[in-house]
């Protein structure tokens, strides 16, 4: 298996915009590879720095020191992104556009050719159910429509790698399973999945290696099956345990 | 390009769709169209003024439509977090930075097209005269200076986080550089060194944005500006553009973005 994502030495220091704060560090010294086709669950708490892990593989934000290359290119040329899928935490999208258009845009983008623009366009959209509200201005959709808006957009350029930064957050147990399913689906198409989540029974689902983020720093990584085995409990249980969490009595 | 054409689209897009922008946009083809059929008294004077109020107007409304057009194309994009699934899609910032540029611009000039169109019809058919060429060139080099205030605002919408403080400030620093850059020389020929040569160095440096206002040329149909006087000036405005669009670059190509 070919390596897909890796990422070495990484580290992402903040400048705290509170007097006296000093530096914060988000991530570091973060080593991770991903192969082709697996699925790969990024673990964490709330500030663990797996959004802003993200954040650098797509450019958004430097790293400080270490490199991380995507497809063998480094992260910051806009070449890492041409075989990406994105799906943001939070819908994020042109309120005063609608899908198709907002599709369209996103497409040309990709360099998607015209001949196959609206083959792609369509196909998206039958995968997310969204052909009958093509036409409808996104700001009109619902939270879990709008989420769909984004798998949508994020599979658009039939991407090798899909980056997806909490995807089921915020959805009705229907939107969740949904979501699961598009994931299932993309593993068995060979596709690649980087997602993170909170979600660790569904975690356990659909993928077949994770790490754990705490305060920056990988405490685990591995294959579910292989963690599972070595702790001898759910992941849930591997997650709490790891990050130090003592049930109050 | 094509990059940047697509964020261009995006931006005259959403122009279009905005209702504040019709309010101005069809107040000011209201006015004009009303002031412009005025005759009062067979005076010219009086046609001469009234035309002079209403092409102020245009200039008034094309520079509010530009300012807070630019202003708040990057601010926005970040406060509505629409940036992200954007630039994790292979596009560079500086793509983003010129088709903003450039949709702004482009709208700027369409409007600009729509207001003199008005006018145009409007003072032609009362007057019988039609100095197409006139009109031309004073609407080429208003586009031209439009690009020049729209690449500047584009500059302050990086350094500024907050929209209203960069449009006020860009109104303020054009209405300054368009009233008060022209005499900077003069003042400076009264003082002494070294003031004497910074207020030069600034005279040098800002964009003369004067150059533009050429609205003398419709009202008192003065003769045509030389072609090669006019290929210098939008020479000139490019040569702005392109700086003030390398210098948004320069700050926003490595800014993080949370």
């Amino acid at each position: 298996m070919s390596t897909i994502l890796e990422i070495k030495n990484l580290r992402v220091e903040y400048r705290s915009r509170e007097v006296g704060q000093g530096v914060k560090i988000a991530v570091d010294g973060l080593n991770l590879n991903v192969q082709a086709g697996e699925v790969f669950g990024f673990l964490g708490p709330n500030g663990a720095g797996k959004t802003t892990t993200m954040n650098v593989l797509l450019g958004f934000v430097n790293a400080t020191s270490g490199s991380a290359w995507i497809f063998g290119a480094d992260v910051r040329q806009p070449i890492a992104r041409q075989r990406i899928g994105y799906l943001p935490e939070l819908t994020y999208y042109y309120k005063f556009l609608n899908t198709e258009e907002l599709l369209r845009f996103y497409a040309k983008i990709f360099r998607i050719p015209r001949s196959q623009r609206e083959a792609r366009i369509n196909a998206a959209l039958k995968l997310v159910e969204l052909e009958s509200a093509r036409k409808r201005l996104i700001k009109t959709y619902s939270k879990g429509m709008q989420q769909r808006v984004g798998l949508a957009q994020a599979l658009i350029n039939n991407p090798d790698l899909l980056i997806l930064d909490e995807p089921t957050s915020g959805l009705d147990p229907i939107g969740r399973m949904k979501v699961r399913e598009i994931i299932q689906r993309l593993k068995n198409e060979g596709k690649t999945v980087f997602f993170s989540s909170h979600e660790l029974g569904e975690v356990e689902t659909v993928c077949d290696r994770v790490a754990i983020l705490n305060q920056g720093r990988l405490k685990v990584e591995g294959r579910v099956h292989d963690l599972v085995e070595k702790y001898q409990c759910n992941l849930e249980q591997i997650f709490l345990k790891i990050i130090g969490y003592e049930a109050q009595a | 390009m094509n990059n940047a054409i697509a964020v261009a689209g995006i931006v005259i897009k959403e122009l279009y769709r905005r209702k504040d922008f019709y309010v101005l946009f069809i107040l000011t083809a209201l006015i004009t169209l009303v002031m412009g059929s005025f005759k009062l008294f067979n005076d010219e004077k009086i046609v001469r003024y009234i035309k002079e109020i209403c092409l102020l107007l245009i200039w008034l409304s094309s520079l509010v439509i530009a300012i807070t057009t630019a202003a708040r194309q990057i601010p926005a994009e970040r406060e509505q977090r629409t940036i992200f699934p954007l630039l994790a899609k292979p596009i560079t910032r500086g793509q983003l930075i010129f088709g903003k540029f450039l949709g702004c611009w482009i709208a700027c000039g369409l409007a600009l097209v729509v207001f003199y169109l008005f006018f145009g019809l409007i003072s032609g058919a009362r007057e019988h005269h039609w100095p197409l060429l006139n009109y031309f060139q004073a609407l080429w080099l208003h586009w031209i200076f439009l690009g020049v205030v729209t690449a500047f605002v584009l500059l302050g919408s990086v350094v500024f986080t907050a929209v209203s403080s960069n449009a006020t400030i860009s109104f303020i620093v054009i209405a300054g550089i368009l009233f008060v850059a022209r005499h900077l020389n003069k003042i400076a020929l009264q003082m002494a060194e070294p003031g004497r040569s910074i207020l030069y160095a600034i005279y040098f440096a800002v964009p003369h944005l004067e150059f533009y206002d050429v609205r003398d040329l419709i009202i008192h149909e003065l003769p045509l500006i030389s072609w090669k006087i006019l290929g210098l000036a939008t020479l000139y405005g490019m040569a702005y553009v392109v700086f003030f669009l390398f210098g948004t670059w320069l700050i926003f190509r490595r800014k993080s973005l949370n």
